[in-house]
């Protein structure tokens, strides 16, 4: 028990800022208030692999390490569809993984953001579309945005979360 | 035949481990698999290929794994109406899954019962078949799924449990079915394949000198092993010597992938025993670790560090320092974390007797990498004497007899020391000179076999080579295949809440196993 206390204080606080949007000098401040603003809540998604070949995973996942503590920021993942506000798609999607993509998407409620991850997602990657993938996640569901990269780094992705979510924040929700 | 009589008529394949090439007929080819599974050889991977443009027949291939040598068995089918040869499962039960991939793939069958599709799941039509060279590979069909029927169990109060193809978390998709009674596993058949991207058929539109980009993204966890094995496979056939600095980097990337692998499963196995500390801190080493792979090799995750002649990028010395100093800070957090285990009665408890795979059940079924050492099999493809630049290194194996969570949990700690001694033995003893040496195009219709020890286990490229810098075939195969089925026997008996644990202490590749 000692020995797992001494290990929690020395590591300390390791908590990073978190990137800065393209438009704005730094989000860190504010990025609470304006979830709050824009949702009411916090910020909820679902990931669902349509076929990557689990690099992709490893950089979502690297999200919820205490430098990036993504929920600590008041987003966070979920198990279930009903309960997200935002998709994020990896992999080409995979012939045999277009049907549970769709019926995920169609369990969300609305109004939903779906953002594609790596460049799998974004176009097919170096997988393309073939007898089986249908190609990037654009070739199946409406996508809002993409992060690049193979794969691509926790703050890209972080930073377009972000991004995705901040326009409305004057628009409200579509 | 014996082993030796086996050999003395086999010819010689271009591989980096001593690797023979036996080919046989009908008869041959079971009595080869009996004659293998009396030897206590090890079924490394079963592939086919259409070759009917060059020879007017189909083939289906076999490597199996002897101490000190690999044997790839290669049977010639003429029948190009309807092509089949025997199932070899009743030897080597991890066969089953393979054979049925061949016959999705190439419309190749075998006399065994089982006929549902592995890789196909209705994606594309019953009679088409994606690795045969008069399909064309980008053609794109609606999908007409068919049920898969599952094995019921029937009794008294037993019900099943479906899950997935999407998952709770953040992990790769597949379908468990769990048949239980009240919480107790009765049985579990896995689904997989939904990941299914057609890879090998991209191979043959890829030139030699691209295919470990390819490989590389098999199995994003397992780049730099994919990667490597792909590269060897190719300078075997060209005859390309990899110079020794080139090699030792190699390992360190390597090496670098299975400390960062072992570190991300550790926090989560201790996070899965309700342990959130262990996710906090070793997913904050894991972190650090990326970082340093940032700076030494120009990326996080080395999907195209290693490429045909060497890799694509000198360490500098500032590089060394970033490495060294990194090691100098993991070691000790990586053995307190070990003792904070230890002495964790809630994560012993967890981790003990849970999902035991026994020491006969597991060379039966043919268990390999992790997983088999966890289970007492001493197998480790860097103790190879032949493997380079592992023969330098003297590489200690990891063994346990258990065969439990706290077995996979235990080899995993003690390979993190034991690669970070490797990897400040390769940054003290490393040679000075060139990282690349220029790869020739092969000559056509070559064969050659890589085989890399992974985090996993060993992963395996098949390459063959076309005309004009193409490649004819490439089969890749991770060391997932081989294991997915013991997790169906070591959740026997436990209870549905700890298979997410169980399943965690294997930590096996649906994208590697889906191809």
């Amino acid at each position: 028990m000692w020995n797992t206390l001494a290990r929690i204080l020395q590591t300390g606080l390791l908590t990073e800022s978190p990137p800065a949007p393209d438009d704005s000098a730094s989000i860190h401040d504010t990025m609470q208030s304006d979830l709050r603003k824009i949702l009411g809540r916090a910020l909820c998604i679902r990931h669902v692999d349509a076929g990557s070949c689990n690099g992709c995973e490893l950089e979502i996942v690297a999200l919820n390490n205490p430098y990036y503590n993504i929920e600590g920021a008041g987003i966070k993942f979920v198990a279930s569809p009903r309960h997200a506000d935002m998709l994020l798609v990896t992999g080409p999607v995979s012939v045999n993984m277009e049907e549970a993509l769709r019926r995920t998407y169609d369990a969300m409620p609305d109004p939903k953001w779906v953002v594609s991850v790596g460049d799998c997602g974004a176009c097919g990657g170096v997988f393309g579309k073939s007898y089986a993938s249908r190609g990037g996640v654009a070739d199946v569901l409406p996508v809002n945005a993409s992060v690049c990269g193979c794969p691509p780094s926790p703050t890209a992705i972080l930073s377009t979360i972000l991004n995705t979510v901040r326009p409305l924040d004057e628009k409200g929700k579509k | 035949m014996t082993v030796d009589t086996i050999l003395k008529n086999s010819a010689i394949l271009p591989g980096n481990l001593p690797t023979h090439y036996l080919r046989v007929n009908r008869e041959q080819w079971l009595q080869t698999a009996a004659d293998m599974r009396k030897e206590n050889a090890t079924l490394l991977s079963l592939w086919g290929a259409d070759d009917r443009d060059r020879d007017g027949g189909f083939r289906i291939f076999a490597a199996y794994l002897l101490p000190r040598v690999v044997l790839v068995v290669e049977y010639f089918l003429t029948d190009t109406v309807a092509p089949s040869y025997s199932s070899i499962a009743s030897f080597f039960p991890v066969a089953a899954r393979m054979q049925r991939a061949v016959h999705d793939l190439l419309g190749i069958s075998t006399e065994a019962p089982d006929t549902r599709g592995w890789l196909r799941h209705g994606g594309w039509p019953e009679t088409t078949f994606p690795l045969r060279k008069d399909f064309d590979g980008d053609q794109q069909y609606p999908v007409a799924a068919a049920p898969y029927s599952f094995v019921s169990v029937e009794g008294d109060g037993v019900h099943e449990i479906a899950v997935g193809p999407v998952h709770a978390g953040t992990i790769e998709p597949g379908h468990f079915r769990f048949s239980v009674v009240g919480e107790k596993v009765l049985r579990l058949e896995e689904r997989l394949g939904y990941t299914h991207k057609g890879v090998a058929k991209l191979f043959e539109k890829t030139l030699q000198r691209d295919g470990h980009r390819l490989a590389a993204r098999l199995s994003g966890d397992s780049a730099v092993a994919f990667s490597w094995a792909y590269c060897v496979s190719l300078e075997s056939i060209t005859g390309t010597v990899c110079p020794n600095r080139a090699l030792w980097l190699r390992a360190l990337a390597l090496e670098q992938e299975r400390i960062a692998n072992h570190l991300g499963d550790l926090g989560a196995l201790g996070n899965d025993a309700g342990f959130a500390f262990s996710l906090t801190q070793f997913s904050k080493l894991k972190e650090d670790l990326l970082r340093v792979n940032a700076t030494a090799f120009g990326a996080r995750y080395l999907m195209d560090y290693v490429v045909p002649g060497g890799v694509a990028l000198d360490l500098t010395t500032e590089a060394r320092g970033a490495l060294l100093t990194f090691y100098d800070a993991l070691e000790p957090s990586v053995i307190r974390m070990h003792s904070i285990f230890e002495e964790h009665a809630g994560v012993q408890d967890r981790f003990r007797e849970a999902g035991r795979l026994e020491k006969e059940t597991a060379e039966q079924l043919g268990a390999i990498g992790l997983v088999a050492r966890a289970s007492g099999i001493a197998c480790d493809l860097r103790a190879h004497p032949c493997s380079k630049p592992y023969d330098a290194l003297t590489p200690k194996i990891s063994i346990q007899t258990e065969g439990d969570v706290a077995a996979r949990a235990q080899i995993r700690f003690e390979e993190v020391l034991e690669s970070l001694r490797l990897c400040r033995k390769i940054l003290a003893d490393i040679a000075a000179g060139a990282v690349h040496a220029t790869v020739p195009v092969a000559k056509e219709n070559q064969i050659g076999i890589g085989l890399i020890e992974g985090w996993r286990g060993p992963v395996m490229i098949a390459l063959e080579t076309g005309p004009d810098e193409s490649i004819r075939r490439c089969h890749a195969h991770d060391p997932s295949w081989q294991n997915w089925p013991l997790l169906e026997y070591a959740i026997l008996g436990n209870i549905v809440p700890d298979f997410p644990l169980i399943n965690k202490s294997f930590n096996l590749s649906y994208s590697g196993q889906d191809g």
